[in-house]
């Protein structure tokens, strides 16, 4: 096959670090050594034994991991190279990832989570020597149950969908307590993050998806009225949709459910356009999760230290995971002794850092910050749907509806007219030295869909580059779509073959399954 | 070299132009001709083509003379191979070519192109095309088709010429890419033409599998193969006793009868019971005696084609009285969630003859996508 001019009209102005360097398996040699260790002094020996014979024979290796060997150098090399062909927030313009709420994480914060009295604390410190720390997690809590309407909260969940796994396993728990054990129906929306249906699947539930309605971008009560049955469990969904569409008859949504015997969790993922001025708890939510690290500014990504906060009603406390932080006036605890929980969901306190930057956060901007850091990611975000929508090619769905923290776009005009589809788009983006883009979740009812989502720390700044860049990503298109199609020109890694991806006889999500899958290369390399 | 097959049938949608709704027949193409009619299938494959040119030296391409490849290959700025012109008339009258284009020279070519075999067959047309080229080739090719007919319902074409054009450029540039089975479907065009609805599954065709440039091809293949696999083994978890199943058309539901290790017809409706099979392939006349002799029974039925129909395309046999008999509350509705991707926005349609039938039918239903999943859809009347 011909070679693709990948290099004609692509200048961008930006370049991405491009070390050419294999995976760190293809890297070093046999026998390469590190931190050679003298052999332990006599007097040691005879006091201790064999170190090795203080860890018990079943939990012994019976072989070395198989790992590559390098010098510190190489390694040192290895991840700093790693850490150059990263992109975050602190890189650059990231107000494509919608769903994410990509906002500045104060410097400040991450030194006081970074403190030793913080950093150096053993998971299993005694809670009478933590105090200070249980102190911020039970005030942490009192503030979100201030701000969702819930009456407890804990910090267990490592990330969003981990909150709402912990939701599912406790509308389970709850069910089973009330002898309602044939409640095993979970309704969702195609709009909702798909761990609002994958969650409750994993726990055995049945999982009833509804669509938005194509013009009005809600549900409606007539499908809703469908989906509802004896058997409803409970509905998740997240709220507002991952559209920004804020569904009108959600209360009414809630009160079928409420009458049917079933319980409500709302994801709030996407709480940031409605931070301060709406309560899951007032509009009759039992259970609900905030994203610490989207809306309450703790960084995140790439499965990062998140912490998916969930809040509860009281009459689902006792399902609460353990352990719950408590406070009797005098003394902060981890209570453990709850019998109805739904047990550990994590191990010990969850991700403080996490606790400690969102305390931090709420702290500095207080109630009139937040309510206010709503306005303006709701503002931003129809600031720059005003300037997309003057990008040719580009449209909007359900254009009626108001949106508050995203929206939606289309590029299927330019598709229509050129062949270049969204997936051709968002490896272009990425040349100008932006982050790529959320696409949507699955179902991808919206075709050639765009997600971004500006949250309250971006700049006008930031929202008009970000516009014109697909500005002129829609001129390439329609002048030479081969620009677009062959796209990435700048980056730090060109194309890559997406076929097995899509094929999990090829995928290998480890050094180990690769080798098992492709027995020629390891006979090939001689591993 | 890969090697590259085109066939245009020169004649496809000439008769939509001035309103023929169909090209089927040299009457209605003379008539189509006489109205006016401007050949439009030769710029259609030449937009796809032009997709193609960056691979020019990389490929033969194989086709026949004049409008039926070689006019819009040369137009694209291809150089074909042109096979024997037997099945063509070479005449100086005008038109002579789309007078003389008939079904069968479609089914030649196309067996000719499967002799060599090519690669990847390009052809462009509409859905009776697709009839003629899967009449030759099955599934023996791996097929992409342009859009040029008057009705495109068959899965197999792109979903305009030029994403036709660039998934051949994809397939053939990357050599591994995958294929799946796309629904060949037509309608009788007689019928069509008194405004009456009356469409088929033919059959399926290997496609490359592509997310976005095909017909009702919206989402992830292999997710799709896995809900197709996820569906068949939650209704057969879910089969009731002294039940009739009546097991519709198509491959979802094909399916579920591999699962049950019982034979299935493709296109038919099947009729189970028990787990056994009772009849292949029946009729609605033996459908209404079971349900005599049967108290209970249910329907599974999957949308056919790319227009959301549920009732009343391809599976005629499960008719009016089958459906008043068994009830609504036991029809059970399977489809892939890409599968109902590619009807939002629209809704499913029933079309059963019978208008008042239809009425109680629309509505909002719930439709299994997956193993324990359900999806509210929408059927209109």
């Amino acid at each position: 096959m011909t070679e693709i001019n990948r290099y004609h009209d692509i200048d961008t102005g930006y370049h991405a670090v491009r070390w050419n360097e294999p995976n760190i398996y293809n890297l070093g040699r046999k026998g390469i050594k590190n931190e050679i260790l003298p052999p332990v002094d006599a007097e040691i020996e005879t006091c201790i034994g064999d170190a090795q014979s203080l860890i018990p024979a079943k939990m012994q290796r019976k072989k070395a991991p198989v790992l590559p060997e390098l010098s510190e150098p190489e390694v040192v090399r290895h991840y700093t190279r790693l850490s150059q062909s990263n992109f975050g927030y602190d890189s650059g313009n990231t107000i494509g990832l919608g769903t994410c709420t990509m906002k500045y994480s104060p410097k400040v914060n991450d030194m006081l989570a970074s403190m030793s009295c913080i950093y150096d604390l053993h998971p299993l410190q005694d809670d009478s020597q933590i105090q200070g720390f249980l102190q911020i997690m039970y005030e942490l809590r009192c503030w979100l149950n201030e701000i969702a309407g819930m009456d407890e909260f804990t910090f267990q969940p490592r990330g969003g969908a981990h909150g709402v796994f912990a939701n599912a396993a406790m509308i389970k728990a709850y069910h089973q307590s009330r002898g309602e054990s044939f409640r095993d129906e979970i309704i969702t929306s195609a709009v909702s993050h798909p761990a609002n249906s994958g969650c409750p699947a994993v726990l055995g539930f049945k999982v009833i998806t509804l669509y938005p309605d194509p013009v009005t971008g809600d549900i409606g009560l007539e499908q809703m009225k469908a989906a509802i049955s004896p058997r409803t469990a409970g509905m998740m969904m997240t709220a507002p949709y991952d559209t920004g569409v804020f569904d009108t008859h959600f209360g009414d949504y809630i009160d079928m459910v409420h009458e049917a015997g079933g319980l409500v969790s709302l994801d709030q993922a996407n709480f940031n356009g409605v931070m301060g001025h709406l309560r899951a708890g007032d509009l009759g939510a039992d259970m609900m999760h905030f994203n610490l690290h989207k809306t309450f500014s703790t960084p995140h990504g790439s499965v990062g230290p998140g912490c998916g906060a969930v809040g509860v009603k009281s009459f689902l406390s006792p399902f609460l995971p353990v352990p719950v932080v408590q406070y009797d006036g005098v003394t902060y605890s981890s209570d453990y002794d709850r019998p109805d929980s739904i047990g550990k969901v994590g191990s010990f306190l969850g991700n403080i850092g996490s606790v400690i930057r969102a305390y931090a956060w709420i702290k500095a901007l207080g109630a009139r910050g937040i309510t206010e850091a709503a306005r303006m990611a709701v503002m931003n975000n129809n600031y720059l749907i005003k300037k997309m929508l003057e990008v040719k090619g580009i449209e909007i769905a359900w254009p009626n509806r108001a949106k508050l923290q995203e929206a939606r776009f289309t590029a299927d005009k330019i598709f229509q007219d050129t062949g270049v589809t969204t997936f051709d788009i968002n490896r272009r983006v990425v040349d100008y030295g932006i982050s790529s883009y959320f696409e949507s979740h699955e179902p991808m009812i919206v075709p050639n869909p765009i997600t971004p989502e500006p949250s309250d720390s971006v700049t006008v700044d930031d929202l008009d580059r970000f516009a014109f860049i697909f500005e002129s990503i829609s001129n390439e298109a329609y002048r030479d779509p081969q620009i677009v199609k062959t796209a990435p020109h700048r980056c730090t890694l060109h194309r890559i073959d997406e076929g097995p991806l899509q094929d999990p006889d090829q995928l290998a999500t480890t050094w180990r399954a690769f080798l098992k899958r492709n027995p020629d290369f390891v006979q090939r390399k001689g591993i | 070299m890969k090697k590259l097959g085109l066939i245009v049938n020169p004649v496809a949608g000439l008769g939509g132009s001035v309103g023929l709704k169909g090209s089927d027949g040299r009457e209605i193409v003379e008539r189509a001709l006489e109205l006016g009619a401007i050949p439009q299938a030769g710029r259609r494959a030449a937009t796809a083509l032009k997709s193609l040119l960056s691979l020019k030296d990389n490929i033969d391409l194989y086709t026949f003379s004049g409008e039926m490849g070689e006019i819009p290959a040369r137009e694209a700025g291809l150089q074909p191979i042109v096979l024997g012109s037997e099945t063509l008339v070479s005449s100086n009258v005008p038109n002579a070519d789309l007078l003389a284009t008939t079904a069968a020279d479609t089914v030649m070519a196309a067996q000719r192109m499967k002799e060599i075999p090519v690669d990847l067959l390009l052809f462009a047309g509409g859905d009776g095309t697709a009839r003629n080229v899967f009449d030759a080739v099955g599934s023996d090719l791996v097929v992409v088709g342009i859009p040029a007919g008057v009705k495109i319902h068959s899965g197999v074409y792109g979903v305009n010429p030029r994403n036709a054009g660039l998934l051949a450029y994809e397939y053939l540039l990357t050599g591994n890419m995958r294929t799946r089975e796309s629904e060949v479907m037509d309608i009788d065009e007689d019928a069509f033409r008194q405004e009456r609805l009356s469409a088929r599954l033919y059959g399926y065709m290997k496609t490359p599998a592509s997310v976005t440039r095909l017909q009702g091809g919206k989402m992830s293949v292999r997710g799709d193969m896995d809900s197709v696999h996820g569906i068949a083994r939650y209704i057969n978890e879910t089969i009731d006793q002294d039940t009739l199943y009546i097991m519709g058309p198509g491959g979802t539901t094909a399916e579920i009868m591999k699962q049950m290790d019982l034979p299935n017809t493709l296109l038919g409706v099947d009729l189970v019971f028990n787990r056994r099979i009772l009849a292949n392939d029946v009729g609605i006349s033996d459908i209404l005696q079971q349900l005599d002799l049967i108290e209970r029974a249910k329907i599974i039925v999957t949308p056919i084609g790319g227009q959301g129909n549920l009732f009343g395309r391809g599976n005629q046999q499960v008719g009016a009285p089958v459906i008043r008999c068994v009830g609504k509350s036991d029809i059970v509705v399977v489809a892939t969630q890409a599968k109902l991707n590619s009807f939002y926005g629209k809704h499913l349609i029933t079309d059963t003859g019978d208008t008042d039938l239809d009425e109680e039918l629309s509505g909002y239903i719930r439709v299994v996508t997956g193993y324990r999943r359900e999806t509210v859809f929408r059927i209109g009347c």
